[in-house]
């Protein structure tokens, strides 16, 4: 194991090497193809009742159909809905919708078509969003008591026996992620179902859902599954697909968990470009080593000059 | 799609239009994107008290160097509370406070609160024993335990001294090594509010403690924080983007403009305070509480620009529309 600066910021191609273990197996991850969510919150549900989780309440947040809200901890996938306005596209299909619609008899079944001739002005998009196993993780970085710790997997998981409730990691995650459970006082957050894995199994959520929008796997497989799908949808007209977190080039060395969006990441209440405050951590002790030599200098000169005695 | 959508394509139709002028950007739902930091009041607390128990350190260490008995004990015996209530204040604020001890079990540099507990563990112990010498009473002096207290007590205190510079400042660090946009992108500059203020408060601490034919070098203190305080607090308030708004609005604006006006206050007061003792304490008084309120202030303009997703998202949309490397 070697401490470089790689080990804090940048691509880095071996995360368990770089955490100390000689011999691991593949980093896994999970990618989530939002574009084919059908929003049934199945990953929700056999998250909670796999990882025994409390419930949330029961609160109606107005919101679409998401009652969740958000990431918590209690809450380890969390599925956004989003209702607006569709891009227009230049397909045959979207010239035909201009025509106007008298409301003739046709010769089709209702709910017949299933491709892009049935699109309308209006869309909805889903995503189940989770905690992003980062390769520089702000949480795990700033974490006190060894609590959090890089498994042999490459993820980001909570010792629950260690961690003394600091919330230090709470404010480390650059997206909004882990936090502090009321009534227990220690962190949570998602373990990539750390006791599945090591018994060759994948995590729930993935194992539950329906559509593939979540798949587990090689981290490096799912990276080039993934970008032949944008591929795929581009060719298809979907011209916004886009995928978030793959580039271990991004500020936090790519994530463990990455996305295939429909629309820019903040409307899915993802961060545009989040970076790992540990980037900036020798600059921000270089200036507090200067600050320091300030109010020692400072400390020392008032007891020289000139004296009132 | 057009931005101009703004954010009623961001599935928060018709909710909180913001005013003309004021960025537009999207959201969920107008949602915050990160959490909320968990501290609570008892971790401004800390800093301010840390800040208080460095400052009297080094004026405890200087204080007996040259001979001013009154001033030693009073910065010696602030030192040792400064830390006491410091602590207390940090572990009151764990959500397992009865596993503090785990900040033990490993020492992390890339953690700052492990690299300030390590600090704490080195600086405590001299201020310990420092503040004993003063606290001893007469009898037990004259036998070896007390003797032995009374020779460590100089070399103790200052090797607290030498390590209070670090205490005073890496909170600063503790702050700005987070994901929170107002401490993260206050960074530069946070190390310089922080000592500043320490200083202010260890000098105003020692203006009201002690005599004023004792007290120049407090007072000297005090200014020189005050001053340091006052010009970089204000660099938050202009110098830091959008974020700068979480520094002037709201909560945080109205403490830290109290802290303002105290802090100044204070300062100005110190140039009376050699004549008059009841100038020192008011003086004194006045830069320990601006210095408390520099601290919740910052605090709360932290918790703030987690609040509204704003912070985050418009300077990371505008980075990444212009090209810019993170
Ligand atoms: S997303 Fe947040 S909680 Fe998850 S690994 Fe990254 S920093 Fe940690
Ligand atoms: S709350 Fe627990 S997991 Fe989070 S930083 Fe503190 S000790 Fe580590």
């Amino acid at each position: 194991m070697t401490v470089s600066r790689e080990s804090f910021y940048g691509p880095l191609d071996d995360v368990s090497g770089d955490a100390g273990y000689t011999e691991h197996p593949e980093r896994v991850g999970f990618f989530t193809d939002t574009s084919v969510c059908i929003g049934c919150k199945a990953c929700e549900v056999a998250c909670k009742e796999w990882n025994l989780l409390p419930d949330d309440g029961f609160d109606l947040l107005g919101m679409s159909f998401d009652n969740t809200g958000e990431l918590s901890a209690n809450s380890w996938r969390h599925v956004a809905f989003i209702e607006q306005p569709a891009p227009l596209r230049e397909s045959a299909a979207a010239r035909e919708a201009d025509a106007v619609d008298l409301g003739l008899p046709s010769f089709d079944l209702p709910g017949a078509g299933t491709g892009e001739e049935t699109r309308t002005d209006f869309r909805w998009l889903m995503s189940s969003d989770v905690c992003k196993h980062c390769t520089h993780a702000g949480c795990l970085d700033v974490c006190p008591t060894g609590a959090l710790f890089r498994t042999e997997f490459g993820t980001v998981v909570v010792q629950d026996d260690i961690c003394n409730g600091c919330g230090y990691c709470v404010s480390g995650c650059p997206y909004g992620v882990i936090d502090r459970r009321e009534g227990d006082g220690r962190a949570w957050k998602c373990t990539m179902c750390y006791d599945r894995l090591s018994d060759g199994m994948e995590p729930a959520c993935a194992k539950a859902c329906p559509t593939d929008s979540i798949q587990f796997g090689p981290l490096d497989e799912l990276r080039e599954r993934a970008r032949q799908r944008v591929a795929t949808l581009h060719e298809r007209g979907v011209t916004e697909a886009r995928l978030y977190g793959e580039d271990p080039n991004d500020g936090v060395g790519g994530d463990g968990a990455f996305f295939l969006l429909l629309d820019e990441p903040e409307v899915y209440g993802l961060p545009p470009d989040p970076v790992v405050p540990t980037r900036d951590a020798g600059s921000m002790w270089a200036r507090a080593g200067v600050a320091a030599a300030a109010f020692a200098a400072a400390a020392v000169s008032v007891f020289f000059g000139r004296s009132s005695r | 799609m057009s931005r101009s959508l703004g954010r009623v394509a961001a599935g928060d139709t018709g909710r909180e239009q913001r005013s003309p002028g004021e960025e537009d950007f999207r959201s969920y739902y107008g949602r915050r994107v990160l959490k909320e930091p968990v501290w609570e009041w008892l971790v401004p607390a800390y800093l301010f008290a840390g800040g208080l128990s460095a400052a009297c350190a080094e004026l405890a260490a200087g204080a007996d160097l040259t001979r001013r008995p009154r001033l030693r004990k009073a910065a010696r015996l602030g030192a040792l509370g400064g830390l006491a209530t410091s602590m207390y204040f940090l572990i009151a604020d764990l959500g397992r406070p009865e596993r503090f001890h785990h900040m033990l079990r490993v020492a992390k540099p890339s953690s700052p609160m492990s690299v300030g507990t390590w600090i704490l563990v080195a600086y405590g112990p001299g201020v310990g024993v420092a503040a004993a010498a003063e606290l001893l009473p007469a009898r037990l002096r004259r036998r070896w335990p007390g003797k032995l207290i009374g020779a460590l007590a100089r070399p103790a205190g200052l090797a607290s001294a030498a390590v209070a510079p670090g205490v005073a400042s890496y909170t600063a660090v503790l702050l700005s090594h987070t994901a929170v946009p107002a401490w993260n992108e206050a960074r530069d500059r946070l190390p310089f509010v922080f000592t500043g203020s320490a200083a202010a408060a260890g000098g105003g601490f020692g203006m009201v403690c002690t005599p004023v034919d004792e007290a120049e070098p407090a007072r000297k203190l005090a200014a020189v924080g005050a001053v340091t305080e006052l010009v970089t607090s204000r660099q938050l308030d202009e110098r830091l983007g959008v974020v700068s708004e979480a520094y002037r609005t709201g909560k945080a604006h109205r403490l830290r403009q109290w802290s303002e006006y105290l802090t100044a206050g204070g300062a100005l007061g110190s140039l009376l305070a050699g004549r008059s003792r009841a100038a020192a304490v008011t003086s004194g008084l006045a830069l320990l509480a601006g210095s408390a309120l520099q601290r919740f202030g910052i605090f709360e303009a932290g918790v703030q620009s987690t609040k509204d997703p704003k912070y985050v998202v418009v300077p990371q949309r505008r980075r990444v529309d212009r090209g810019e490397q993170a």
